[in-house]
């Protein structure tokens, strides 16, 4: 096992400089940098170039990138422009906002997700499978932004049972429990919105999983003995079900700490997305490299934990 | 020679030879049993009338604007109403609708071609060949795609490229970053193929490597890319449409409906006009959710096999 995460973990090698270097291709690619997009209109043209030697904009593209690998390899990112600190420090100070929403969201889904995929296999082609499936359907083909923007108007501007965005309600100064209860009123929308954006395909692939398990001859098996049909589903059919869904669970991994761009902006949620979209209006390249390079290497990470994690639940796949 | 002529006739007249369906006609009719694909293929075939036949019968024209009709709401001359500068709103949609729709089923059509030639070529050869091209899949499939597309996006700003030509750009930019999932599945499939006996077949003819992979391979392969391809194209009309959203993708005065939707940025349009901004969100979803339930369809008729997504 150890042998073969070791093995995984090198060829993400070539894979992150392939990433590397489209990334940081695609920045050079954009006219203009951080000096000029700041438009400080009492910068002299001396003063900016000095700037740009300072922030090393001015060597050619091929040195910058080494510059970059170089410091990247000992974890410095490097320094945002905009937020004059370090990237890792913006990236921390404002990922676990986002980690917030994704991770109570997470647990939302997947929870609903089992559930309604499991009642809507055991009762295939039922009413409510047939509403289910419909509704995931629906919930599918969802434009997140398009949907943000609804459940805001309606729910936030219309009937005032939320408020419109942001993390906390401006001007107040609470703490401990208020202001806990601040911040989960906050999140309501988002999140609901984020639940309702991941549940569709959860629950169709909890329900396929689920279809499967049940035509087995050991469900047969478990029911021939006379056990409760509650005991057959959940003891013996949902425990197998859910086995190929662990996969998942590890590429959640980048949804988690990567933060929802679009509807980080449209909540006004002060998550790593929304500061990334920031970002790019600032040209702020190593912020812009720098996440983009963090989710990179999330998803590769994601990839390997899902397969770790499906070799340690299920003995019958060997890793090899 | 009268004989073995009779001797045929009459062998076939004893086993009666049954005439076997095609299986295009088979998973025809699967498809025309699927209550739900079928509704999402009239929403479809509706969607395209409305979008490419409608504005014909618009008596407005796309950037004519009227003053003095500004912000009306829907009424009988303007059904959808009129925004800020009294364009009529259905007539926007519907030209939006044209290129939402364009710009989906090029960029699947982009992402199609080089996912399918790449994924047979690295089925077909193996070896060298296969590994560039698996290793350059992984790298795009850790490549973060909205941020890709957010940052190429703010380039075409950035070098002013003309709105009416960048359309074209955006096709091939989200055409090119997605062709990563079919390549892989054509090769899977490439890959079992091959060591078929018809191959050996077409190895014995002494057929060209390029008549074995687009005329006897590729064909077996039109399933599952058919399949592929129309999730593909909803899934593009998505990315398109939250690009435009942004005001990264199709940009004014070209219409799209990622891009009227932001109307309700400002907010007494999103808040007192909502007939500026639903409509065409509405259109994205109802678009997007009967392309998703034709591919389901299309999925279960051609290719029952393959259940999972």
């Amino acid at each position: 096992m150890s042998q073969y995460i070791i093995r995984r973990l090198l060829q993400m090698i070539p894979t992150l400089i392939g990433i590397s270097i489209i990334v940081f291709a695609i920045s050079q690619m954009v006219p203009g940098d951080y000096i000029t997009a700041s438009q400080n209109p009492n910068m002299t043209a001396e003063r900016a170039d000095q700037l740009r030697a300072i922030y090393g904009l001015d060597k050619p593209p091929a040195q910058q990138y080494f510059v970059w690998v170089k410091n990247m390899l000992t974890g410095n990112l490097g320094d945002s422009f905009q937020h004059k600190m370090p990237v890792t420090s913006v990236i921390n100070t404002y990922v676990w906002n986002s980690f917030l929403i994704a991770f109570v969201t997470l647990i939302l889904s997947w929870t609903i997700a089992a559930f309604v995929g499991v009642f809507s296999a055991q009762f295939q082609y039922s009413f409510f499978d047939k509403v289910v499936t419909l509704i995931v359907f629906l919930l599918m083909s969802l434009p997140s932004f398009f949907i943000g923007l609804l459940v805001i108007k309606y729910f936030a501007l219309d009937l005032k049972l939320f408020p419109t965005g942001g993390m906390t309600t401006a001007g107040l100064k609470v703490s401990g429990f208020e202001q806990i209860k601040d911040i989960a009123k906050h999140m309501v929308l988002p999140v609901a919105v984020m639940t309702a954006l991941s549940i569709g395909g959860l629950t169709r692939y909890f329900r396929t999983g689920m279809l499967e398990v049940i035509r087995q001859d050991y469900i047969r098996t478990a029911r021939a003995k006379g056990l409760k049909e509650r005991t057959v589903i959940f003891k013996h059919a949902f425990r197998n079900a859910l086995l190929p869904a662990i996969t998942l669970l590890g590429l959640e991994l980048p949804g988690l700490f990567g933060g929802a761009m679009i509807l980080e902006r449209v909540f006004a949620w002060p998550g790593i997305g929304q500061v990334y979209l920031a970002s790019l209006n600032m040209r702020d390249y190593p912020l812009m490299l720098g996440f983009t390079m963090f989710l990179a290497v999330l998803t590769l990470l994601g990839n390997l934990i899902s397969d770790v994690l499906y070799g340690v639940a299920d003995p019958r796949i060997r890793l090899k | 020679m009268e004989q073995p002529v009779n001797r045929t006739e009459q062998l076939q007249e004893q086993l009666k030879i049954v005439k076997t369906e095609s299986p295009w006609r088979i998973a025809l009719r699967r498809f025309m049993k699927n209550r739900l694909a079928l509704i999402g293929l009239i929403i479809l075939v509706l969607m395209f009338l409305l979008c490419f036949i409608g504005p014909i019968f618009s008596p407005y024209t796309l950037n004519e604007t009227d003053v003095t009709n500004k912000n009306s709401p829907p009424d009988s001359t303007h059904w959808l109403g009129t925004d800020k500068l009294g364009r009529d709103i259905l007539l926007r949609v519907m030209l939006a609708g044209r290129i939402s729709l364009t710009v989906g089923l090029v960029a699947t059509a982009i992402s199609v071609a080089i996912g399918a030639t790449l994924g047979a070529v690295a089925g077909f050869y193996r070896r060298f060949a296969d590994t560039l091209i698996m290793r350059i899949a992984d790298i795009f499939l850790a490549l973060p795609t909205l941020p890709i597309l957010i940052t190429l996006g703010a380039i075409l700003s950035d070098l002013k490229v003309a709105p009416n030509q960048r359309i074209y750009y955006l096709m091939f930019i989200i055409g090119v970053l997605g062709w990563v999932s079919l390549a892989r599945l054509v090769r899977g499939q490439i890959l079992t193929l091959r060591e078929q006996e018809f191959m050996q077949a077409t190895e014995a003819l002494g057929l060209r490597d390029n008549r074995k992979i687009f005329r006897h391979l590729m064909p077996n392969t039109v399933p599952i890319i058919i399949v592929s391809a129309t999730l593909g194209v909803a899934g593009a009309i998505l990315l398109e449409s939250a690009l435009s959203f942004l005001g990264l993708g199709v940009v004014p005065p070209t219409p799209s409906w990622g891009n009227m939707i932001t109307a309700a940025n400002s907010l007494i349009d999103f808040r007192k006009r909502p007939w500026t901004w639903i409509p065409p969100g509405m259109c994205i979803l109802v678009t997007v959710m009967a392309i998703n339930l034709i591919g389901d369809g299309l999925r279960d008729a051609l290719d029952p096999k393959m259940k999972h997504r």
